[in-house]
């Protein structure tokens, strides 16, 4: 597995967890109530600020564990790094037009913000399964 | 529309004719990961042109000994 099908594999990992924590914790809190109610911010924040930093600390953790694990990246692990991210930005453009117009409607707060997170999110998970595919079976030629 | 590489190509051949070099010295030799030349053989990923010749020159062949594209279906009249 190269560096960057590494990277992939944390990406989709640590973001599936942050926002399963994240949803969790929120939907624990509503307890019946409406959802706007809950305290959303900090953990939101919370969440994120952990996602990164769990990244970081994981691929430090590769490098540890088998330092003598090239970290080469060669033309294929940069096309399919393009590839992913390509594919995982739809969801920050159907994030962005969605707030857009939940803010114009006037939508509470509440859900501009977890529209917004939520599409991160599945552009994250997009975008990562999208590389490991592509490591996995083949480079789609159009 | 995706769909599946033509190329195909003989770099396993050539490697085990040239004194089965192995797919990470390919990889070395190239500047590419062990994965690419493993993705490459087995029809996953189309090389570019520049890493396709990279890979001729490594064997001392020409490209058509390396990488083989069907011939275009005869046109019918």
């Amino acid at each position: 597995m190269t560096h960057q099908e590494k990277r992939a594999w944390i990406m989709l990992v640590v973001s599936a967890t942050a926002y399963s924590v994240y949803a969790g914790i929120i939907l624990s809190r509503a307890d019946g109530q409406p959802l706007p109610r809950v305290p959303y911010a900090a953990t939101l924040l919370w969440t994120v600020g952990a996602s990164i930093l769990a990244s970081i600390v994981l691929e430090i953790a590769l490098g540890v564990v088998n330092p003598r694990a090239s970290r080469l990246k060669d033309d294929r692990d940069r096309q399919i790094g393009r590839l992913g991210d390509y594919t995982g930005q739809s969801f920050v453009i159907i994030g962005a037009v969605a707030a857009m117009l939940m803010a114009m409607a006037g939508w509470d707060r509440f859900w501009i913000a977890n529209v917004i997170y939520l599409c991160f999110f599945l552009s994250a998970v997009l975008g990562a399964v999208t590389k490991i595919i592509a490591y996995r079976k083949s480079f789609p030629q159009w | 529309m995706v769909k599946p590489t033509q190329v195909t190509n003989s770099i396993r051949a050539l490697r085990f004719a040239n004194g089965e070099m192995t797919q990470a010295d390919l990889a070395e030799r190239i500047g590419v990961t062990r994965q690419t030349v493993i993705a490459i053989e087995q029809g996953r990923y189309s090389p570019s042109l520049e890493m396709a010749f990279r890979i001729a020159r490594v064997f001392a062949v020409p490209l058509d000994d390396v990488f083989h594209y069907p011939d275009a279906p005869e046109e019918e009249t």
